[in-house]
């Protein structure tokens, strides 16, 4: 790499507001990206990642973040303090952003053709009608798109997931910048989604010879696209160096943490427990959704769920993995009892619960338990800790000093101290709000717990914790838990039993090490293919096999 | 643990004294309605006594702000007039918000009765105000109960569309889930998760109701629908003035002022409030 770097950062500091609990967002960041060159920035929220991609486009909040000294500069030319005229000209045309959520970077209301055609309009005012739309056919082609003849008249929310970011992708292109930056561009992806786009741009380096700055969390993206790592932690660059290196053999001990962090194929439950009775078990369970619109006479059909059938034992994790779509979260919302299903049985002990009305539900509740998503919108923002984890029992009568004494229990029991009780959800992270959020379904003392993605909006290492802390408890209290997860990698640390879904059905269900192992849908080979990071993208052996020895 | 200052529930007085536009609101606010409700001890004249050799007669010692047509003091009528209307606010705000809280809850969390409710709304807003007090005026007459159902109603819908809106959003919040599946009762979850977050729109659209009521029973006393001519009320003072208003401007002018001063009060409290309690709008406002 002997050319001159596109993208040189020299010493940036960008300042925080106010007193927080540090003064620089970002402080002596020093990177360049050459030509055809990919390098990842790697980090945990708050690590000021984002911050430095935002000071390079100009896009920094004003009033919010300043950049208080430093130099970027863009093939040698400093624009640091570029006016807003200056950076528009270069946005788009010399450098260009793809951002996490394709959905609200697009606008929603204007075909996606048309928005790759502004910006041909806007930085090349002299192509004709004609040219701007060979061009913008020319580089939907280019992102291997389906029929892009037709697809150039979609509106974003007609398109999905990835052909979205690949919508994004085009956009980016659409000038030849000759830097991007794409800041956790695979993010909201799903795995397969994720493999065509890092493939996409792997490709894109090699033909255009545009230099890549691509932001991640995810260490397994980082080894399968990565030339160079540079890893951040609290604003301050800690470690980098060329791919192979860091990942053989990380110097600095948070980079050591970041990587043990990720789940590698280790199968942390063993072998599924011997079959006693099913604590709940599911039979040919349906959910049908017709809609109907009042101008087109057809009807929709849509299966979320169809002909599942699976049982859960005793102390046994089972895992459901699928894409979105694919009904393992309505799935969860039937067990529940948030979602009725359509057809079919759920049976506990014997009786089925499936369409109970809410009141006689409410003697079953106490069963099953429900670790949600998101750690910031599963408490009520206004009630504290004690009110929260106390309503449950108290609905059900228990004497409120055996409830506080149980509380305390619990806490204790996911590693918070006590004091949160007199405290508001908003003091406490988002892995801190999680390990409250399964101490409130455990004071109801159920048998099951269901988690719904409940690590996939947490840092990794926050996550490793997570899925400890659930495997910790699930043995001491002798639980059975459901685990819903679009990450294969996560779900075969925790789970004994895999059930692979897809469009509402089950495509197959096994032992962990059997999924991974010996796939024996074809699906299932594709998800397993998908994860990143298992080897290089040149040598992508056949799907499947990849995976054979990890 | 990450604690941020713009989660943290903010404290009233201090925000009080730091905002203007609040601090005036309030203080005038205050000082308007302390005034009419002590009005039996401020002033020294009855406002319904005649006094025909006093009639029109200036700003003077003895009559503060002059006398009227009928040589009645004008500012214990003003006062007075001031008293009924801010009760007749007060009733308004407080009727039309416990009903209109109580339709925008039954629409915005159960989804059956959400058609019925709002179809009703619906009818009701397509009646225009101002013509169902009159015509409930002249059959029911113009007593406080009548004045005050009447002017009530018409602000029932913008307070249950209000609230339906919130719950809306609120109901599918994961914590509300949460509470559903830790067995909470419906009713405990309506008092405990969803009610709390109307509370705040609420109390900023009861200032504005106040105001709108205040002046809605201004135009009926204007238009001779109000209250009888032996009751004072703002709005028919200034109507009893109008054929005078070139010999005796006071008349029309000092209810006038007052009413104003009324409603510019409330009406600052009001958006004061709003940005305090809306972190969106006041967001907005800081940058």
């Amino acid at each position: 790499m002997s050319s001159p770097p596109i993208l040189e950062i020299r010493d940036l500091k960008v300042s925080l507001p106010g007193a927080g609990d540090r003064r620089y967002a970002a402080e002596g960041i020093a990177l360049t990206v050459s030509p055809r060159e990919i390098v990842c920035i790697v980090g945990e929220s708050g690590s000021g990642k984002s911050v430095t991609a935002s000071a390079v486009m100009g896009l920094l909040p004003k009033n919010v973040l300043k950049l208080e000294s430093g130099q970027i500069l863009l093939s040698g030319r400093d624009i640091t303090h570029a006016s807003l005229a200056e950076l528009r000209a270069l946005r788009g045309d010399r450098m260009a952003m793809i951002f996490q959520e394709p959905m609200t970077a697009l606008n929603p209301l204007m075909q996606v053709g048309d928005q790759i055609a502004e910006i041909f309009q806007f930085h090349g005012p002299s192509l004709s009608r004609r040219e701007v739309d060979q061009r913008v056919l020319a580089l939907l082609t280019d992102m291997r798109l389906p029929s892009p003849e037709t697809l150039r008249h979609a509106f974003p929310h007609q398109l999905s997931g990835g052909q979205r970011q690949r919508v994004m992708i085009a956009m980016a292109l659409a000038m030849e910048p000759a830097l991007i930056i794409a800041d956790e561009p695979t993010t909201a992806l799903d795995v397969t989604s994720q493999a065509q786009v890092l493939r996409l741009l792997h490709g894109l380096r090699e033909r255009h010879d545009t230099g890549i700055l691509f932001i991640t969390h995810d260490f397994d993206v980082v080894a399968e696209i990565a030339d160079r790592v540079i890893v951040m932690q609290h604003g301050r660059i800690v470690e980098a160096g060329a791919a192979a290196d860091v990942l053989a053999n990380p110097q600095h001990p948070y980079t050591r943490k970041l990587i043990d962090a990720v789940p590698k194929g280790k199968f942390g439950a063993g072998a599924p427990l011997a079959e006693g009775d099913p604590v709940i078990s599911v039979e040919n369970l349906g959910m049908r959704f017709v809609t109907s619109s009042l101008f087109r006479s057809k009807r929709r059909e849509v299966n979320a769920l169809d002909g599942v059938s699976l049982s859960l034992a005793r102390g046994e994790t089972l895992g459901i993995v699928g894409e979105s779509g694919s009904g393992k979260t309505t799935l969860g919302r039937c067990l529940a009892h948030f979602a009725r299903p359509t057809s079919g049985r759920i049976v506990m002990n014997g009786e089925d619960v499936s369409n109970l009305s809410r009141a006689a539900w409410r003697q079953w509740c106490k069963r099953i338990q429900m670790v949600f998503q998101d750690p910031y919108r599963s408490f009520n923002p206004r009630l504290t800790i004690e009110a929260t984890l106390s309503e449950g029992p108290l609905n059900y009568g228990e004497d409120p000093a055996r409830v506080q004494a149980r509380m305390r229990d619990m806490l204790a029991l996911v590693s918070i101290d006590a004091s949160a009780l007199k405290r508001y959800p908003h003091e406490f992270s988002g892995g801190q709000r999680q390990r409250i959020s399964i101490a409130r379904a455990l004071m109801m003392e159920p048998e099951i717990l269901i988690a719904d993605e409940a690590v996939s909006a947490l840092d990794v290492s926050v996550q490793a914790q997570i899925l400890d802390l659930l495997e910790r408890i699930r043995a001491q209290l002798n639980l059975s838990m459901i685990f819903i997860t679009h990450d294969l990698r996560v779900a075969a640390r925790l789970c004994h039993r895999i059930a692979v879904m897809q469009r509402g059905r089950v495509m197959e269900i096994g032992p962990a090490e059997q999924i991974f192992t010996r796939p024996g849908s074809s699906y299932t080979q594709e998800l397993l293919a998908a994860i990143p990071g298992k080897d290089g993208l040149g040598s992508r052996s056949p799907a499947g096999l990849a995976l054979a020895g990890a | 643990m990450t604690t941020t200052a713009l989660d943290r529930p903010r404290s009233f007085w201090p925000a009080l004294t730091r905002d203007p536009m609040m601090f005036t609101g309030l203080a005038l606010l205050v000082a308007l309605v302390g005034l009419a409700m002590l009005a039996p001890l401020i002033t020294w004249h009855d406002p319904a006594a005649l006094a025909p050799r006093m009639r029109l007669k200036p700003v003077s010692a003895e009559y503060w702000l002059g006398t009227d047509s009928l040589g009645r003091d004008l500012f214990s009528r003003v006062l007075y007039g001031g008293r009924l209307s801010i009760t007749l606010a007060a009733l308004v705000s407080v009727i039309s918000v416990c009903a209109g809280l109580l339709l925008g809850l039954l629409a915005g969390y159960f989804r059956q009765l959400d058609a019925v409710v709002m179809r009703i709304i619906d009818g009701i807003m397509a009646i225009p105000g101002l013509l169902l007090a009159i015509a409930m005026v002249a059959l029911g007459g113009a007593t406080i109960p009548t004045m005050v159902t009447a002017i009530a109603i018409p602000e029932i819908p913008r307070v249950a569309r209000l609230v339906r809106s919130v719950v809306l959003s609120v109901r599918e919040e994961p914590y509300v889930e949460a509470s559903l599946g830790m067995g909470t009762a419906t009713w405990r979850v309506l008092w405990r998760h969803v009610l709390p977050s109307t509370i705040n729109p609420l109390v900023v659209q009861a200032t504005f109701i106040c105001a709108s009521a205040i002046l809605i029973e201004a135009v009926l006393g204007f238009l001779g629908l109000g209250f009888p001519p032996e009751i004072p009320s703002l709005g028919s003072i200034i109507s009893e003035g109008r054929p005078f208003f070139q010999r005796a401007p006071w008349i029309v002018l000092f209810p006038g002022v007052f009413l104003a001063l009324l409603i510019l009060s409330v009406n600052l409290f009001g958006d004061a409030l709003r940005d305090r309690l809306d972190p969106r709008m006041a967001r907005q406002r800081k940058d």
